[in-house]
């Protein structure tokens, strides 16, 4: 569904590309995720495909057609994206901020119809939002504003949604919760392209996982495929060691504590 | 924003007008406006009500309602509370080429569309300056460019009028401080074609405006093309700045404000937010302009103090309850 090819990206004022040469592709029914360091690149994927930067190499393409043969808004209306940081400057309310992700269905005139309504009622109950539909965005939980903007991008419909550490501020159980939705729109059909920190949850619900490192595919393939101590070790440039997840048996890794000088093994 | 709220905006504008028109050194009462209007009063109350308050009024209101909607719409697309067409150096740009134009003597149907060029040339700027420093998308980047540019505005004008006769400086020192002394059908005529372009363009952009709030890759991911509909809503804004301040010269505060105020009163979607602000802000500079010209009658007190007066301590309440 969305595919990208050999995609370079290159900041103005930064001597190395954030993206040098990327290709994946994230497919419909499946959770891709995108790992890797901080400054590896995941986030300039996500800004690549939304047109906030330029490729100076490559394609991104829609199931085939190439992002710069689609309007902004044709786009719009069949990936969803939730980007990694939204800072409200006006308090609209949850109802009408979930609303917004009708926006590139409609005319400028146009009010919204049965269609769209369905849509954000939907969305609402997906993400067990109702409760506090009348409440003002900037009044939010950072668990429920993260809900919240899920909803939005699920009311903008699609066959796509990317997300951009998604769980950031959440806690166990709704990280969880977040992760079991994404599974369950995957397991609907939709593409869900992910980006994120958290290796070990990735690890558990992607079927697809590609990491990154200074801008390269390093790893990709399935969680067992890319969870490999000794590549880990070396991009993060942190001791580590891969274990299963007792649960479920996915990869799952965990940090070492370095040793420091005078301290005792006990 | 609930509807009796609307009715309440349309009736405290019916009501500024109609105070407008009857007040002054000379009182009507209310049959004589009504008559005035129509035209078969007393020929003394006829051509005080058409020639001299109703054009002033209307003036005023139109000021007003640009002035306000700018204010609004800026604030949503830089994502700044404190954006309006003051600061952000827009009015300053639009008097610069209103004040050359007249130093230049060029004639009075040129002045609006002068202001427009050089209302441009400071939103070009600011946003130059904002990307030369590297926040391009940062919303405080921008509104200090405005007010650098601003100031750089205000120099020009003090070096046009340093050469300039007594008489001159007088006249444009009047009129920097916001005047609508002079109104005539002429002026309400060009000032309403202004607004009506101005304020239609930027309810229009309304919802898009309420998507460029959310942040600048929020808003790409939703569709919209962040460059071009801040850019949109720049033009607009300099329009209505270029308008309001060829007619009435620098009045301020009222952009600031009123968004506010009708963001208090419940309106919270762009679209109606601006058009609300249209409202309001005829309202407010209509009886602005009324306290101008009858605290201290028979002479007049500029009405870009009277609204700083107004508009200065009410913000500070504001600013309470906004932060």
């Amino acid at each position: 569904m969305i595919a990208f090819r050999d995609v370079v990206v290159t900041y103005p004022q930064r001597p190395m590309p954030a993206l040098a040469g990327v290709s994946l592709d994230a497919a419909r029914g499946h959770i891709t995720a995108v790992v890797g360091p901080n400054g590896s690149g995941k986030s300039t994927l996500v800004r690549a495909l939304i047109g906030s930067v330029a490729l100076e190499r490559g394609r991104v393409l829609v199931d085939d057609v190439s992002i710069h043969d689609l309007s902004r808004r044709a786009r719009a209306v069949r990936i969803a994206v939730v980007t990694q940081r939204e800072e409200p400057a006006f308090p609209l309310t949850v109802l009408e901020y979930i609303s917004l992700g009708r926006y590139p269905h409609l005319g400028v005139w146009q009010s919204p119809a049965r269609a769209d309504l369905d849509a954000i009622s939907n969305a609402i109950e997906r993400t067990e939002t109702s409760t506090f539909t009348a409440r003002a965005i900037t009044e939010l939980s950072g668990g429920e504003w993260q809900r919240v903007r899920l909803a939005r991008a699920l009311a903008q419909g699609g066959d796509a949604i990317v997300l951009d550490e998604p769980t950031t501020f959440l806690d166990v159980a709704h990280e969880m919760a977040m992760f079991e939705l994404l599974s369950r729109l995957a397991a609907d059909g939709q593409a869900v392209l992910l980006v994120s920190h958290q290796l070990n949850l990735v690890a558990r619900f992607a079927e697809h996982m590609v990491l990154l490192h200074r801008g390269h595919v390093e790893a990709a393939g399935t969680p067992s495929d890319v969870m490999q101590g000794a590549v880990l070790e070396q991009i993060y440039q942190w001791p580590l060691v891969i274990t299963r997840d007792p649960a479920v048996g996915a990869p799952a890794l965990v940090p070492l504590r370095v040793r420091t000088r005078g301290e005792h093994n006990s | 924003m609930h509807v009796s709220r609307w009715g309440a905006l349309v009736v405290l504008l019916a009501a500024a007008i109609v105070a407008g028109v009857a007040f002054g050194t000379l009182h009507l009462s209310p049959g004589d406006v009504m008559h005035g209007l129509i035209g078969d009063g007393a020929p003394m109350s006829v051509a005080v009500v058409r020639t001299l308050r109703l054009p002033r009024v209307l003036l005023a209101a139109l000021v007003g309602a640009g002035l306000a909607a700018a204010g609004a719409a800026l604030q949503g697309s830089t994502r700044n509370k404190l954006a309006e067409p003051y600061l952000l150096g827009v009015s300053g740009g639009a008097a610069v080429g209103a004040v050359l134009a007249t130093a230049a003597r060029a004639p009075a149907s040129l002045i609006p569309i002068a202001a427009f060029a050089g209302a441009l040339t400071s939103v070009a700027l600011a946003l130059l300056v904002a990307r030369a420093s590297g926040g391009r998308g940062d919303p405080r980047v921008v509104l200090m460019a405005g007010v650098v540019v601003g100031a750089f505005a205000n120099a020009v004008i003090m070096v046009v009028l340093a050469n300039a006769d007594a008489g001159a400086i007088r006249g444009a020192l009047w009129w920097m401080m916001g005047s609508v002394t002079d109104a005539s059908w002429m002026q309400v005529r060009v000032l309403f074609v202004f607004v009506v372009v101005g304020v239609g363009v930027l309810v229009a952009l309304g919802r898009a405006i309420d998507v460029l709030a959310l942040g600048d890759d929020t808003a790409a991911g939703l569709g919209i093309h962040v460059g071009r509909v801040s850019l949109g809503v720049y033009c607009a804004g300099a329009l209505l700045a270029a308008g309001t301040v060829s007619a009435a010269g620098l009045v301020g505060f009222v952009g600031l404000l009123v968004p506010h105020l009708v963001r208090l009163a419940g309106a919270r979607t762009h679209r109606t937010i601006i058009a609300a602000a249209a409202l309001g802000g005829a309202s407010l500079v209509v009886f602005a302009d009324l306290f101008a010209r009858t605290a201290r009658a028979p002479s007049e007190l500029p009405l870009g103090a009277v609204t700083a007066l107004i508009g200065v301590p009410f913000f500070l309440i504001l600013l309470r309850r906004l932060t």
